[in-house]
């Protein structure tokens, strides 16, 4: 196998590894519109990193953390419904990071390539780049994962009860930035969010308990990364696209057999 | 019926406003152990505010909310929905804050006569099941103080009279303080040892007996209908159409007062 296939290959299977525990809070949380806008910012990010000369990765993480603190800081206000602020936010940072693209004259970047992915020219920096983040945010995500559950249950219930409310929503709001950067060279900010839910909701037919599905939910990551990876080889396929493709097949499947054999079992 | 006057719980002069909407005016609120105090009110008359009030989630304008120190608080939120997406049996959404080892669990659910749903998804529950997971929930870590937000919703009649004497008994096993939200007061009256009448202020509290006939009491309430199916040597159902009791048999059976 040629090294810029496995380079790919371990660049997706990083990045499924940590979307898929994440990507079921994503799912139980109702987060995908929030995913979608840190996404959208990242651009942005990939521009600040351009223009202030360091890399792409800082500047979308940078970028990212700094539109989830301010996101966490407007909903607290209340005045406007979440998905309204969300709407705003990520068209204008898309917007804006379009146009901090297309402004920079001397810089030849492609721009098709940050929004739909780009991984089979993954470097061994990026690899370090996302296991590194990955291994991290894994840890921190085992790290919280019971008071994180608990605020997804009932958050007022596990406040009464002890949970630190406020910080395990911003740690969870970081996770996602952080995800969110390195996920970006896999299949571009367009197509990040469906990642986290597209394997999280497939595992959602198996799993008898949150740990199950979370741990489902990186395995189905993994085997649409790397089918995906295939169809894209064999028939000369956009990667990217191909990895999401894999996934929704993957869930349709999932869930048409779940279907059956509701039928079959009498259950709904 | 409160012998033993250990405070738990006491709200002073607590004024909240929403959004320049006043929605507590004033409000004092003490809970001693073994003692059932109720809110009752309206809609909107701020009871789940004051309740929010006294748990930490809110922050009053103005008076003191003093929990003695030592006071555990187990507490039944009003709803609960979980989204069908999350798999989640009984036993893990009752160890969702805190491990408890299985026999904890087990003991705790049959208290609150749930034992049998250990092992299902929320999801599937009934009304009253769910009612009653909830309350094996806010009761798992044996709590001084039990706050109770509407405990019967979405429960039947004949389910909310069960759940009434289930929480009598709770009171009286483990000699916890209850503060309980409810907007049918007539079914909790028998049990309750104070009764607060919300409406923003405290219309009245005190004795059921002696709000019941306080004037503030029946302009906010009227009268008629007076519901009575329920007080406590009643083993069978009653007429759950409203019809009217009367008054000298109201709260005959009663041990209270």
């Amino acid at each position: 196998m040629d090294d810029f296939l496995l380079r790919a290959l371990f660049a997706g299977l990083g990045v499924a590894l940590i979307a898929g525990p994440l990507g079921s809070f994503v799912v139980w949380r109702r987060m995908a519109y929030f995913g979608d806008t840190l996404a959208h910012a990242a651009l942005l990010g990939v521009a600040l990193g351009f223009l202030l000369e360091f890399s792409a990765n800082l500047g979308v993480i940078i970028v990212c953390v700094a539109l989830a603190l301010i996101l966490v800081a407007l909903q607290q206000q209340r005045r406007l419904a979440s998905d309204t602020l969300l709407g705003i936010l990520s068209h204008t940072t898309l917007s804006l990071g379009l146009i901090a693209i297309a402004s920079m004259e001397t810089l030849r970047i492609d721009l098709m390539s940050y929004l739909f992915g780009d991984i089979l020219t993954v470097t061994t920096i990026d690899l370090y780049w996302i296991w590194g983040c990955g291994a991290v945010a894994l840890a921190v995500l085992i790290t919280i994962w019971r008071p994180l559950l608990a605020i997804t249950v009932h958050e007022e219930l596990a406040q009464v009860e002890g949970v630190p409310v406020a910080r395990t929503r911003l740690m969870l709001m970081l996770l996602m930035a952080l995800v969110i950067a390195v996920a970006m060279k896999v299949v571009g900010i367009l197509l990040i969010t469906s990642l986290l839910i597209i394997p999280a909701a497939t595992a959602r037919t198996f799993a008898r308990s949150p740990e199950q599905m979370a741990i489902l939910a990186a395995m189905v990551g993994c085997i649409a990364v790397s089918s995906g990876l295939g169809a894209s080889l064999k028939w000369d396929l956009p990667a990217g696209p191909a990895i999401v493709v894999s996934a929704a097949i993957l869930f349709f499947v999932s869930h048409l057999w779940w279907n059956r054999r509701a039928k079959a079992t009498g259950a709904v | 019926m409160a012998n033993n006057r250990e405070l738990l719980l006491e709200c002073r002069g607590i004024s909240l406003s929403l959004q320049g909407r006043l929605i507590l005016d004033n409000v004092d609120l003490s809970v001693h152990r073994g003692e059932i105090v109720t809110l009752i009110g309206p809609n909107g008359a701020g009871k789940s505010t004051l309740v929010r009030v006294a748990l930490g989630l809110m922050k009053a304008n103005q008076g003191s909310v003093n929990l003695i120190a030592g006071t555990h608080i187990g507490y039944m939120p009003q709803r609960l929905t979980i989204d069908p997406v999350l798999p989640l049996t009984v036993q893990r959404f009752l160890t969702l804050a805190r491990h408890y080892p299985k026999n904890k669990l087990i003991e705790t659910l049959s208290e609150t006569g749930a034992a049998h749903l250990l092992d299902s998804p929320m999801q599937t529950l009934s009304g009253g099941e769910t009612q009653r997971v909830l309350l094996a929930r806010a009761m798992i870590h044996n709590p001084d103080l039990l706050i109770l937000d509407e405990p019967v919703q979405g429960v039947d009649v004949n389910g909310q009279e069960e759940l009434y004497r289930l929480i009598s008994n709770i009171r009286k096993r483990h000699h916890c303080g209850i503060l309980m939200i409810s907007h049918d007061l007539h079914m909790v009256m028998s049990a309750t040892d104070q009764v607060l009448c919300l409406n923003r202020h405290v219309c009245c509290s005190g004795h059921p007996d002696s709000v019941r006939v306080d004037p503030n009491y029946v302009a906010l309430f009227g009268r008629t209908p007076v519901l009575m199916p329920y007080s406590h040597h009643h083993d069978h159902s009653h007429d759950v159409h409203g019809d009217v009791v009367a008054d000298k048999d109201k709260h005959k059976g009663c041990n209270h007062g």
